[in-house]
């Protein structure tokens, strides 16, 4: 497999990334979503302070051809966001699960950690979704 | 819908690991491994090649075939001489645009016309429907493959894999009947990306080894393959025209801004003559103009332009354009606002995005 993963981390089938870091949470968008968009050209942030939902869009991620939506794998409340995506969206491509982080978010209904893939569910996924 | 086809080049695509995408009906990449910025790069700055095999073909043979072709098109091809290609909007009697193609004089009673994929159907049945006189209509489409060899090293590649004097050949202009790499071809120095090239027709059963020859003598000027999603941005750059965008069935070439490539006054009476004399008297209601953004935002097709308060028109075409680092667009705008207002906003889901005019093409190569 091509596609990048990493170790600790938690997957969606959307193809976001989550760090688990107590009741705080760092998203990001996945190694295989950068992928298959290209080369990105642009990036929409939340506000901070602004309540995300799990599975509902938290940000646009948008390549040269494309227009795709960041879904937040977790319901919450956006602490943090990376503002060098606003200039380097870029990064998204080169780097997209350190320097590319999108915000940070404190977790409302940590029940909902249930709903996300561990590294090797994720790259199961993964492998699945290709053969499609 | 039928089942998406492949052009003979469709080997070669899946070879070099083209994400293939159905486009109108045809099955080719919207980009290669480089990726569709590398791939705008390489145009510019060395060459690229491309299947055009999607375009349509249409021959007009017979006495009366000028005569035929002048009341089809809006430009006048009376003076077009053989060997020699024009550039020009077909439009409707309402002066909505039916196509944009190209007319290659082959003679003095014979003519090519290169139209686009999407509209081949629909343009032969306009075209049978306005037959009148001694002409024979032939689509000969499925028959054709093409490739659009493009950029400053074009002329050096080609050169290789013919004994024509390419460095002769000026733009707009072509020769049949050429020899390239042993397959029998149609040359013409054209193309889509507003670098100098070549666009290359030959007969399905030629296309492979034309690919090849083309591919081994471009191996040391930086030939690299380039998929849709480059031509698109590459004749975004240059401002021209894309059916379904800058041109359709609502929408005139006075409004695309062609009035060049409209003979308004041309002797012969064309479809459309009447209605483009009428609002080219009364004036625009919508008119094409560049926008360049000044806050960072990817303007897209269909998206609202507004000024002060007004909604002015809506994008027809824009991207990130890689060559001048700027994110760029053609928009259809009210010349009246455009007039009262310097700057515009470009709506982009929740917030409005500002953008300035700027003149096209928003990319000019330099000779």
């Amino acid at each position: 497999m091509d596609y990048k993963t990493i170790d600790g981390l938690k997957y969606t089938k959307k193809h976001e990334w989550v760090r688990l870091e107590g009741n705080a949470a760092v998203i990001g968008l996945c190694d295989y979503a950068q992928d298959k968009l290209g080369e990105i050209v642009f990036v929409e942030l939340p506000d901070v302070g602004a309540e995300v939902l799990a599975g509902k869009s938290a940000a646009v991620i948008e390549s040269v051809k494309a227009v795709a939506d960041l879904y937040s794998p977790l319901s919450g409340t956006v602490t943090e966001i990376n503002e060098e995506l606003l200039d380097q969206p870029e990064l998204i491509n080169s780097d997209p699960y350190g320097e590319a982080w999108v915000y940070k978010m404190e977790i409302s209904d940590e029940s909902e950690m249930a709903n996300l893939m561990d590294k090797a569910e994720y790259e199961k996924f993964i492998v699945e979704e290709e053969e499609k | 819908m039928s089942e998406a086809k492949k052009t003979p080049f469709y080997e070669k695509h899946l070879a070099l690991d083209g994400k293939i995408v159905d486009y109108s009906g045809w099955l080719l990449p919207v980009q290669y491994t480089k990726g569709l910025v590398g791939e705008v790069y390489d145009t510019r700055r060395t060459a690229s090649l491309f299947d055009v095999s999607h375009m349509g073909e249409v021959s007009v043979a017979g006495k009366d075939a000028l005569d035929f072709l002048q009341k089809l098109v809006v430009n006048d091809i009376s003076r077009l001489k053989d060997n020699a290609i024009m550039y020009s909007p077909v439009c409707y009697p309402d002066g909505g645009v039916v196509d944009d193609i190209l007319i290659y004089r082959l003679g003095a009673e014979n003519y090519l016309l290169v139209v686009n994929a999407a509209n081949t159907d629909k343009d032969f049945a306009w075209f049978q429907d306005n037959l009148s006189g001694d002409v024979i209509l032939k689509n000969l489409s499925p028959e054709y493959a093409q490739l659009a060899l493009q950029g400053p090293n074009s002329e050096k590649i080609l050169q290789q894999l013919t004994g024509e004097p390419l460095a002769e050949m000026k733009n707009y202009h072509f020769k049949a009947d050429l020899e390239v790499a042993g397959v029998n071809c149609i040359v013409s120095r054209t193309g889509y990306t507003g670098e100098d090239g070549f666009e290359i027709y030959c007969l399905n059963e030629g296309a492979s080894k034309l690919w090849d020859a083309v591919w081994e003598a471009g191996k040391k000027q930086g030939l690299s393959p380039a998929g849709l999603g480059a031509r698109d941005v590459l004749r975004l750059e240059a401002s021209m025209p894309l059916y379904g965008h800058e041109l359709g069935k609502e929408l005139t070439p006075l409004m695309a801004g062609l009035d060049r490539f409209v003979a308004l006054e041309k002797a012969a009476p064309f479809n459309g003559q009447e209605a483009l004399k009428k609002q080219k008297k009364e004036g625009l209601s919508k008119k094409l103009y560049g926008l360049e953004m000044l806050e960072r935002g990817v303007p897209r097709e269909g998206y609202p332009v507004r000024a002060g308060d007004e909604e002015i028109g809506w994008i027809s075409s824009g991207s990130f354009s890689p060559t001048l680092d700027k994110f760029i667009a053609m928009a259809f705008l009210d010349p009246e606002a455009v007039a009262k207002y310097g700057e515009v906003q470009v709506a982009i889901r929740n917030r409005t995005y500002r953008a300035r005019f700027t003149k096209m093409p928003f990319y000019r190569r330099k000779k």
